[in-house]
């Protein structure tokens, strides 16, 4: 059975926007309509974070937005209102993304039933790397959600065949040596990575982190990614027009056009 | 087969995938280069020659007269640097030369491993970034002081709650980015596999020195053994070479504000979950955020512990205890008065823990503590508690 989100990479005949939000930044109901924003502009995945207090493979941008979206008080319970009111009216598919604490304190088969439950179609653990995926792998598979594994340029060939067999949905390249945020130039050395990543793997290949311009989106898929996930770039948005929901709902909708444009 | 990176149910390795090669490169260091002769003696050089091992056992006449037994100090605090927290440095710092790597960074909360990491990267001629809280730099200056003396950079840290979980927070992110010249000196036996044995084993020339000391000063071993636990670092060092023995051991934790209050006590009153790598106890809420802590000392203010002491809590071989700002804060001035010795505010949280056990030992039991650290980085932080009645 194929997932929604392997569906949309096999049915679009062209690189998908994976456009990541937090959830709940800066309120659940504008998160809500942010989602849907982006969906409109041209997202073809969206990426709803569910933040950590100690998020530490994120840099500032994406900090500050968990801080925002904890502060509004925000809950495992609030990201699946948010994944069940999207799902209602829409099939794009929903792909959530955290830290091992929180899925663990709610238990991990709950939190992958719940999510699955809600209508996500993915599931990716910042922290969890091979060696702690087991559990979070089976989980996903009890669910019928798939299990998002990332790889970076500092994975072995012989780590990446293993992540490759673990892994469903797509494989999610870190794009830079370093935490997420904006960077003004692609990593020459990711180009050399995503071939050697598509060499093991048939999953579609998307890269992320330091992703934000039209430009760097255009240089990813020269250099053959499936996709791209862009997350600061678009979360920034949200932070430039905070007290004004109609403005950052236009800046989001903005920037994920830009980025979409890229892809068309 | 037992899993190397776990304690129990506790420990593993919960970090992005960019930092896994790192971690198995460190591994396979530690399992190999640490145990050659060329490596221990250098190692024995920098201990004995340049930091001043091995610290004295001292018997204390006057407490052991207040608390009614025979009480023992482990002197760490006049180990260079003040704190136990050398052994530790200068042993990765060591290992990270032997690796290739020329940078070195560190968190810290005390300061006192911020020195120690300081201390090591001048000696072996590397380059110290050091991360620290805000709230730390504020409690802790002398510290600072003295990092920069070092030609260490001091990095302030002023997101979350600007103490020392934060600090490793940027620590790693520094790491992340920068994994392939720079070493993670991480302070204490947190973090995720190797580095809650490693620095285990580098702190456990404490527990080895204690064990052939006290065998030659009394002829037995001691029946109860009292230290700090923060991260745990000196805590294990010490009860490492008793673990199989009768002796008792035990971890006083910060109890804060007392019952009710704030406080840094993880395994008297935390629940395990993820953080900084390893699955242990912490202080978090019902849904996995992590929560402030709160001690007097820097050094105890964390929500977190090692993985090692989550196995030890639960299979009850150590007991661990609150001690309260108030108690470790008396327990500061009576040492300071009774020994002429001022502890390290951590450490007079052992001290204070130490008295209440002392109370259900008889008269020629033998208690030793563990003092971490010198209190000469506290003196203006209790001024100013202590006011007119100092
Ligand atoms: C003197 C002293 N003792 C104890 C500690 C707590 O650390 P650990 O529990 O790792 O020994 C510190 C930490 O900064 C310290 O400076």
């Amino acid at each position: 059975m194929t997932s929604r989100i392997g569906e949309a990479f096999s049915g679009a005949g062209r690189p998908l926007l994976v456009a990541c939000l937090v959830a709940g930044d800066p309120s659940e109901e504008v998160s809500l309509e942010l989602m849907r924003e982006a969906e409109s502009c041209g997202a073809d995945i969206i990426e709803l974070v569910m933040p950590h207090s100690d998020p530490v493979a994120d840099g500032p941008v994406m900090q500050k937005a968990m801080q925002r979206a904890l502060h509004a008080g925000t809950t495992p319970g609030t990201l699946f209102t948010l994944v069940r009111e999207f799902r209602a009216r829409s099939g794009t598919p929903v792909l959530v993304l955290t830290y091992a604490n929180i899925v663990v304190q709610r238990g991990i088969e709950s939190f992958y039933r719940d999510a699955a439950a809600a209508g996500a179609d993915g599931i990716a653990v910042a922290d969890a790397p091979l060696e702690e995926a087991d559990p979070f792998c089976r989980a996903a598979r009890e669910s019928g959600i798939d299990q998002i594994l990332f790889v970076s340029q500092t994975t072995s060939r012989e780590r990446l065949e293993k992540i490759a067999a673990k892994a469903s949905g797509f494989l999610y390249l870190v794009a830079v040596l370093g935490v997420t945020g904006d960077r003004e130039k692609i990593d020459p050395r990711v180009i050399g990575i995503l071939q050697a990543v598509k060499a093991v793997s048939t999953l579609p290949v998307v890269p992320g982190f330091g992703i934000g311009t039209a430009g760097q989106v255009r240089e990813m898929v020269r250099a053959g990614a499936d996709g791209v996930i862009a997350g600061s770039a678009i979360v920034r948005e949200v932070e430039r027009a905070l007290n004004d929901p109609r403005g950052t709902r236009e800046a989001v909708g903005a920037k994920v056009r830009e980025l979409a444009s890229a892809l068309r | 087969m037992t899993d190397p990176s776990r304690f129990g149910v506790y420990g593993g390795q919960f970090v992005p995938e960019t930092l896994m090669a790192a971690l198995e490169e460190l591994e396979h260091a530690f399992r190999t280069i640490v145990p050659k002769e060329e490596f221990q003696e250098e190692m024995r050089y920098y201990l004995h020659e340049y930091a001043g091992r091995k610290t004295p056992l001292t018997f204390c006449r006057n407490v052991s007269r207040d608390f009614g037994c025979r009480v023992y100090l482990k002197r760490e605090d006049l180990l260079h640097s003040g704190a136990h927290k050398l052994n530790n440095a200068l042993g990765q710092a060591l290992l990270a030369r032997f690796m290739g790597k020329r940078r070195l960074i560190a968190e810290t909360g005390a300061g006192q491993h911020g020195v120690a990491t300081a201390i090591a990267g001048a000696v072996l001629g590397m380059q110290v970034v050091v991360y620290m809280g805000d709230e730390d730099i504020e409690r802790q200056a002398l510290n600072v002081v003295r990092m920069k003396m070092l030609g260490a950079q001091v990095t302030p840290v002023s997101s979350g709650s600007r103490t020392l979980k934060d600090a490793i927070n940027e620590a790693l992110r520094d790491w992340v980015a920068n994994v392939e010249t720079t070493h993670y000196l991480i302070g204490s036996v947190v973090g995720p596999h190797p580095f809650p044995t490693m620095v285990r084993d580098f702190q456990t020339v404490i527990g080895t020195e204690t064990r052939e000391q006290v065998l030659e000063k009394e002829g037995r071993l001691p029946d109860a053994i009292v230290a700090c636990v923060g991260g745990g670092s000196n805590a294990i060092g010490i009860f490492t070479p008793f673990l199989d023995e009768k002796t008792r051991l035990y971890g006083a934790e910060a109890g804060g504000e007392g019952p009710g209050g704030r406080h840094g006590a993880t395994l008297c009153r935390g629940r395990p979950g993820v953080l900084h790598g390893a699955y242990s106890y912490l202080i978090q809420d019902a849904f996995g955020q992590i929560l402030e802590s709160h001690s007097i000392s820097a050094g105890l203010d964390y929500p977190g512990v090692g993985p090692e002491h989550s196995f030890l809590r639960d299979c009850g071989r150590v007991s661990y205890y609150q001690v309260t700002d108030r108690e470790a804060l008396d327990a500061f001035f009576y040492l300071s008065r009774s020994e002429g010795i001022i502890p390290a505010l951590e450490s007079a949280h052992a001290v204070s823990l130490a008295e209440r056990v002392a109370s259900g030992l008889a008269k020629d039991d033998i208690l030793v503590i563990n003092l971490s650290g010198r209190g000469d980085k506290d003196v203006a932080q209790v001024a100013a508690l202590a006011g007119d009645t100092l």
